[in-house]
């Protein structure tokens, strides 16, 4: 039986309840935040960049969930005494959508290259969330159960198993080179921070490729170029792995459409799924 | 659709900008640079000149060597014990020092200050040297208080493994009284301090465990010894309160401090935040939040941590400072944490008291704000006007593991730092340091108060370019010249004495407060001063910093040009004492007067 609801639901809103969500009940169970502001700030600037910038290159006022969601992403994954980084990052952020274009796409997920950015030319005033939100085991599976259903039922959830088997694979694959214990190579995943970069970040409809093949191949792609990336002892590895790999993907696969094009002019692109990203 | 030329050229410079941004924040936070003494004389006031050699100081802490099991990690597991402590233990006006050692074996050291510049270590001579054996355990910190009001200053020596209790035979040696003490058999303490909180007159004393209390670190049954998780730990030591009775025993009162918390204890004081004439507790807990104890008029705590706005948001809280910063009659609370670029951006903690209806604390943390929040993985801080311009300065040390300088074990620290307990709580699981560093060779920090609302860093221009990994923070006026000077313990490291050669254009004010109805160290009374219509309050305290302990003789910076108009000293027996117009430029030694008012 299904339930009637008295206003029509938009399923773009369903990532930013969820993170909202994940956000609230970690800060009310274990603090998370030093404050509302700073995720606050975080929020309004991604708002009001993406509302300007929108006005400015398409005409047109622009749907907020992508920017809420970016500005709440930027707002638990980045740490920092400071207010600056965190309207910075979030102005960056929505920006880099408008400007780091390939016909007509977005080549970065924007909060990746927030954030990536940010850890990249601001270390002396940023670090990324890279702590437990307490030790609970059951609320940890709360959040990755949750958040399977939620992101099976937009159709992506193929994307976060293909990336997660990748990472316990290329864990274990790397306790060879590193001697480290396998649970200490699987560490950081059991972390808040990969909750969010699985559901969130690599699934993000706009800067991931089109094929079901192709996403969790380039999932896998992600866990393999972080384990080089660990192998370097690279703290942030798992964002500039899909920093380097995302954009990649998404040329190839232009590329490879441009050509199948030209070979028959005829065929039509598929669609992009209305998710925000 | 594609936007116009000019939109995409907009859309660049925005970007291009935005990517600037970082940089011009770096410029416009840059600290001075090393300058000449003169130069910094003249531009900060003061320069600290690290003296210990020519003092004849020389003194290397060891660090402990615990159970084998733990040797892949042992830099981390054991990377406390550099303590110093200040006190004139034989009453002959001039301030000694008492430095802790943490290998079995080594001796702890206590520099009897000969007057004319130099130290003698007296410690084995006094009893106090041989104090690391492999059935007591090893020296952590050490606070002097007379709990027995003869007038000299006994020692607690706070350690893993059996803390003690030494009695100061009149200044000649010290004679051990930890028997019938209740002080634990075993337990792995990191912070004690000497306080009054019932005001009977008889020092008591708190202090807490770091590692569980059931572990003896050099006999481990297995490897799950570590923080069960990095901010929300509970599986640390337990905090005990003795009450003295003034003849050497003390009764069991943990019970006071109300539920029992088992948070991982790095450093303690006590300050009346109220004005109830009761000391209230401040703890600093490392992989959790930060506690705020009320007294309720000597018959126990009340935790009020997050009714106070501290207690929420969990660090790595180190060290416990009081002070005066913005001479309004409230002390400020300077917590250190932990801060790695990149890494971990805790950023140290300055509680200000903020405007709350009467009977009730609110503080609202000012690091950022006011300029002291970047430290490193900072330790010990004090506050203390080291320029005597009238405002405290803070100065902090920083350092965990200084090892190789080209290898850091940050990339596999904060691997496991991050997983679920069952992971980061064994220390099988932490990979091997290896030789690694782990935020080593980091700088002091020495911020100057402006009095404002501003802190300034000046640590490189004023002398303070030593990395070695500091510990525990001292203030003193070694030389007796009513300046203050700074002792710094580092682990694996060398004790420093930094001698300020401070401006003489700047007065001060010192006094030394001796109790008769309170209790003889004058622990918990305070002195308001009042001079060129500013005023400042500071309290003596039994402990405070990191693991450390201030000469209990009060100093005050007061700028050029003193008048001083009173100073008001508020002892903790609720007697209140006036002292008009007390004299700039030297040193005042108060009694409890036995006839003021209360």
């Amino acid at each position: 039986m299904s339930v009637r609801l008295p206003f029509k639901y938009d399923r773009r809103f369903t990532a930013p309840l969820f993170i909202t969500g994940i956000l609230l009940g970690g800060h009310i169970s274990f603090g998370i935040l030093e404050g509302y502001e700073k995720t606050l700030l975080a929020i309004a600037a991604a708002i009001v960049v993406e509302v300007v910038l929108s006005k400015l290159v398409r005409g047109t006022w622009p749907h907020l969930a992508s920017a809420y969601i970016s500005g709440i992403s930027v707002g638990i994954l980045i740490r920092t005494p400071y207010f600056w980084p965190f309207a910075l990052c979030s102005a960056l952020t929505i920006t880099s959508k408008y400007t780091l274009r390939f016909r007509e796409r977005h080549l970065w997920n924007p909060s990746n290259f927030g954030i990536c950015a940010m850890l990249f030319l601001a270390p002396d005033a940023v670090a990324h969330l890279s702590i437990q939100w307490g030790n609970n085991l059951w609320a940890m599976l709360v959040i990755w159960i949750l958040g399977s259903i939620i992101i099976w039922r937009i159709k992506r959830f193929h994307i976060c198993a293909t990336y997660v088997v990748g990472f316990f694979l290329f864990a274990w694959l790397r306790t060879m080179f590193t001697g480290d214990s396998f649970l200490a190579e699987i560490a950081p995943i059991t972390g808040p921070m990969y909750q969010l970069f699985v559901f969130f970040m690599i699934t993000d409809p706009k800067t991931t490729v089109r094929s079901k093949v192709g996403q969790s191949l380039v999932a896998f792609g992600i866990a393999f170029v972080e384990m080089v990336l660990r192998m370097g002892e690279v703290v942030h590895a798992p964002f500039y792995a899909l920093f380097i790999l995302g954009p990649l993907a998404l040329l190839i696969e232009m590329g490879m459409e441009a050509r199948k094009k030209s070979a028959n002019p005829e065929s039509t692109d598929a669609p992009v799924p209305a998710t925000p990203g | 659709m594609r936007p116009s030329l000019p939109v995409r050229v907009f859309l660049w410079v925005l970007l291009l900008g935005l990517l600037a941004v970082p940089f011009v924040m770096r410029q416009q936070s840059a600290a001075p640079t090393a300058e000449s003494e003169a130069t910094a004389v003249e531009r900060y006031g003061f320069y600290l000149q690290e003296v210990s050699a020519e003092a004849g100081i020389q003194f290397t802490h060891e660090a402990p060597l615990l159970d084998p099991k733990l040797e892949h990690i042992m830099p981390q597991v054991a990377s406390m014990g550099a303590a110093v402590s200040v006190v004139d233990f034989d009453r002959d006006g001039w301030q000694d020092i008492y430095v802790t050692n943490s290998r079995h074996g080594t001796a702890n050291a206590l520099y009897r200050n000969l007057g004319d510049g130099t130290f003698e270590d007296v410690a084995a001579q006094v009893g106090l040297a041989d104090v690391n054996q492999e059935s007591t355990g090893v020296s952590m910190g050490a606070v002097w208080g007379d709990y027995d009001n003869d007038g000299f200053e006994d020692l607690f020596l706070y350690k893993w493994g059996r803390s003690e209790l030494f009695h100061n035979d009149a200044g000649q040696g010290f004679t051990r009284v930890t028997e019938g003490t209740g002080l634990p058999a075993w337990a792995n303490i990191n912070a004690g301090i000497w306080f009054d909180y019932d005001s009977d007159g008889f020092l008591d004393l708190f202090f807490g465990g770091y590692y569980s209390e059931e572990l003896n670190l050099w006999d481990l049954e297995d490897t799950r010894m570590m923080p069960e998780s990095f901010e929300y730990a509970q599986n640390g030591g337990r905090k005990y309160l003795l009450r003295g009775h003034g003849d050497g025993t003390f009764e069991d009162q943990t019970a006071l401090l109300g539920p029992e918390t088992h948070r991982w204890m790095m450093a303690a004081a006590a300050v009346d935040l109220r004005g109830t004439g009761y000391p209230d507790l401040f703890v600093a807990n490392d992989y959790g939040v930060d506690e705020l104890l009320l007294n309720q008029g000597g018959d126990g705590f009340v935790a009020a941590g997050e009714d106070a706005g501290i207690g929420f948001t969990p660090k790595s809280g180190m060290n416990v400072a009081f002070g005066d910063i913005l001479n309004q009659g409230q002390p400020a609370i300077y917590v250190s944490n932990i801060t790695e670029s990149g890494i971990l951006m805790q950023g140290n903690n300055l509680w200000v008291p903020q405007p709350s209806a009467e009977g009730t604390l609110r503080y609202q943390n000012l690091a950022s704000a006011m300029g002291v929040e970047q430290g490193g993985w900072s330790y010990g801080a004090q506050f203390g006007d080291l320029n005597n311009d009238g405002a405290l300065d803070l100065f902090l040390t920083n350092g965990y593991v200084s090892a190789d300088r080209k290898a850091s074990y940050w990339y596999d620290f904060s691997k496991v730092a991050g997983g679920n307990s069952s992971i980061i709580g064994d220390a099988r699981h932490w990979p091997a340091m290896e030789g690694r560093s782990l935020s080593g060779y980091q700088q002091k920090k020495v911020w100057l108060n402006d009095g404002v609302g501003r802190f300034q860093e000046v640590a490189q221009a004023v002398g303070v370019t030593h990395t070695t990994d500091g510990r525990s923070v001292a203030f003193a006026d070694l030389w007796n010249r009513g300046v203050l000077d700074v002792i710094v313990a580092h682990q694996r490291g060398p004790l420093m004495v930094y001698k300020n050669q401070a401006a003489e254009t700047a007065s001060w004010i010192t006094f030394d407060l001796e109790g008769q109805g309170s209790n003889r160290s004058a622990i918990g009374a305070t002195i308001e001063l009042h001079w060129n219509g500013k005023q400042q309050v500071q309290t003596v305290h039994g402990g405070s910093g990191f693991c450390a302990q201030n000469q209990r003789r009060l100093h005050f910076g007061l700028g050029p040009n003193a008048q001083v108009e009173k100073a008001v000293v508020r002892w903790p027996s609720g007697v209140v004492q006036e002292i008009p117009a007390p004299e700039a430029g030297r040193h005042h030694a108060i009694k409890e007067s036995t006839g003021a008012s209360a």
